[in-house]
């Protein structure tokens, strides 16, 4: 089998150096990745005759032993109703429910209380879509005014949002008369930030924005944008699913408003989500879904609402998966983001070099020696992506085909459909390798020849 | 065969690539009138493989089935043209091009009866054998049926097909 390991990927440029960013950094070697991958069940079997090569973690990650040990445990020790309720195993429920909120928003950078749990990111941005919505019929004290939409205001998203970071502003625009409005992205996947200039403008009221590029694996500039936002006052919402699994994300530090994760891209279960708000703008905003847990005083006609996050949590919450995504928390944070990161972009320089060098296949995206998130997608010539993917599943590599969520990036990229592999913590460079030579095998195996 | 060359067989990949009834469809309101104009009745159905983004439209004539025109009995409406536009997969495009091949100049009652065998043979998940006497080179499909996430991509222009020719018989 061919290597695709040029000696550029085995020494990337300097911006993806391992340990160039973080002195005293101990770089993860393969070594360790083979300790870290006996962490992770799953990972040791195999799919259709061959070992399996997990590189779908961008649609969805494995997870390691503690974590599901840690659902477990809840369910066969302590699994009661949280916040309601007297008795010990209630009690104790609550308590490591709200432990795992602390432990999580610790490891985004934020206070306790500004993590509210959602499903999913999709529902963590849906709540903020309602919620303004809601404040836009008039709903909420005179502080949820800030976040009226009508006629003549503008939300602002990306060309290359994920659906999820799409639709529900699209859907809010319709609902509140506001007009959506996009940065475009470049050739080369990353935003036109001359136009976004444009764009956001005083009428901006919300932008949008992923902090990394599903897709392209693009790492979008936060602080510039942020800066066009407060420039004109505009709420800054964060879709940071992409890079919270993946990357040191500090919340406060990069100074957005809100900002959105899924725990089953971070080693969590799934059924968990979570939203960061500022202290002072969740305060101020009206809730979304109600019912019970979430208020005060009742009557048959209005109710009172807790203080957030509760005022955002109506029904029994997703407590055994929050306990668990807390789990995940504690083993990423063992391992080290800096060293996640760094192992991450390693592996994600060297499935560029690599597809770089197989005729006939295109990368979608920054090019090689250019930040980016360690994924890529591809597009081979003359065959469909989902071939792409069926070839790579008969030797057991797991890739995600299709549109990944992002039809009108796909769409500005000139391709209908791509191929997408990306890495995690338990990737090594032996899978990359396999990939690549994998790939190289797919428009000879489909009678295009190049 | 290995399960992969089961899938992609040779006549699979050669229709992916001649893809054949594959046109650039014309305004479907001129199809129709000029239809008319000549005695067919035509209709298309549009079909989107949420899954993986493929679209298909594909276009049937409906005539007279001029093999039944010496029957007593009251012929059939016969398949007189299938064209279609779309992008996709191998095995939609290959599906397109055999159902095109397959079901031109059947009448409708042979037509329905190839799909709902195709149909079938698809969903059996590999226990029913494709019988060659009725399906012809839609027989190669067989090694889909293995494979469940690939059963719509086979499937695609044949609904479609169901589709449209329930809308040419109701003009």
């Amino acid at each position: 089998m061919t290597s695709f390991a040029p000696s550029s990927a085995a020494t990337p440029s300097s911006t993806t150096a391992p340990g160039a960013q973080h002195p005293g950094l101990v770089p993860l070697t393969n070594i360790d990745v083979e300790r870290i991958r006996n962490d992770f069940p799953v990972l040791h079997q195999t799919v259709n005759g061959h070992p399996l090569t997990y590189l779908d973690s961008g649609a969805t990650s494995q997870n390691p032993i503690s974590v599901l040990e840690a659902e477990q445990e809840y369910y066969e020790q302590r699994n009661a109703a949280v916040h309601r309720g007297a008795h010990t195993l209630a009690v104790e429920a609550t308590e490591v429910f709200e432990a795992a909120r602390e432990k999580v928003a610790a490891f985004v950078g934020a206070q306790t209380d500004e993590i509210v749990w959602t499903s999913n990111a999709t529902e963590a941005i849906n709540l903020l879509a309602y919620s303004f919505s809601n404040a836009s019929l008039g709903l909420g004290g005179p502080g949820s005014r800030r976040f009226s939409l009508g006629a003549g205001d503008e939300i602002v998203v990306t060309e290359m949002e994920h659906h999820a970071n799409l639709i529900p502003w699209q859907q809010l625009a319709l609902r509140t008369g506001a007009t959506l409005r996009f940065i475009p992205v470049r050739d080369d996947g990353t935003l036109d930030l001359l136009a976004a200039s444009d764009v956001v403008g005083q009428h901006t009221r919300i932008l949008a924005f992923t902090h990394g590029s599903n897709v392209t694996g693009t790492i979008n500039p936060v602080a510039e944008l942020v800066a066009l936002a407060r420039h004109v006052g505009a709420l800054v919402v964060l879709d940071a699913c992409q890079t919270v699994p993946h990357l040191p994300v500090d919340v406060t530090e990069l100074d957005v408003d809100f900002a959105v994760f899924s725990g089953h891209k971070m080693l969590g279960p799934t059924g968990i989500g979570a939203l960061y708000g500022k202290a002072e703008l969740l305060a101020d905003m009206p809730p979304f879904l109600t019912g019970g847990s979430m208020i005060t005083t009742v009557d048959m006609h209005t109710a009172e609402f807790l203080a957030p996050p509760q005022r955002f949590e109506a029904g029994t919450q997703r407590i055994s998966q929050a306990i668990a995504l807390a789990a995940a928390v504690d083993y990423l944070r063992e391992t080290g983001m800096d060293r996640v990161a760094d192992w991450e972009a390693q592996l994600g320089q060297r499935l560029v070099a690599g597809i770089t060098e197989i005729n006939g296949v295109r990368l979608l995206g920054p090019q090689l020696g250019v930040d980016r998130l360690g994924l890529a997608a591809v597009e081979v010539a003359g065959v469909h992506a989902h071939d792409v993917g069926q070839f790579l599943d008969d030797a057991g590599i797991a890739v995600r085909v299709g549109h990944h969520c992002a039809q009108p990036l796909h769409r500005r990229l000139g391709v209908t459909a791509s191929t997408r592999a990306s890495t995690y913590l338990y990737n090594t460079t032996d899978e990359v390798d396999l990939f690549l030579a994998t790939l190289a095998e797919v428009a000879p195996f489909f009678g295009v020849n190049r | 065969m290995s399960d992969l060359q089961s899938l992609y067989q040779t006549i699979i990949l050669e229709h992916s690539k001649s893809r054949h009834g594959a046109v650039e469809l014309t305004p479907l309101a001129e199809a129709v009138s000029l239809g008319a104009a000549n005695g067919l009745s035509v209709a298309e159905s549009h079909q989107i493989n949420t899954t993986c983004g493929d679209e298909i439209t594909l276009r049937v004539s409906l005539g007279r089935d001029t093999r039944a025109a010496d029957s007593p009995d009251a012929p059939d409406a016969a398949v007189t043209d299938l064209v279609w536009a779309g992008e996709g997969c191998s095995i939609s495009q290959a599906s397109a091009s055999i159902l095109t091949d397959s079901l031109h100049g059947l009448s409708t009652t042979e037509a329905r009866a190839l799909l709902d065998n195709f149909r079938e043979m698809l969903r059996s998940r590999g226990k029913i054998e494709p019988d060659e006497e009725i399906l012809g080179d839609a027989a190669a499909f067989g090694g889909v049926s293995r494979y469940p996430a690939r059963v719509k991509c086979a499937m695609l222009p044949w609904v479609a097909f169901e589709a449209a020719l329930i809308e040419a018989e109701s003009h």
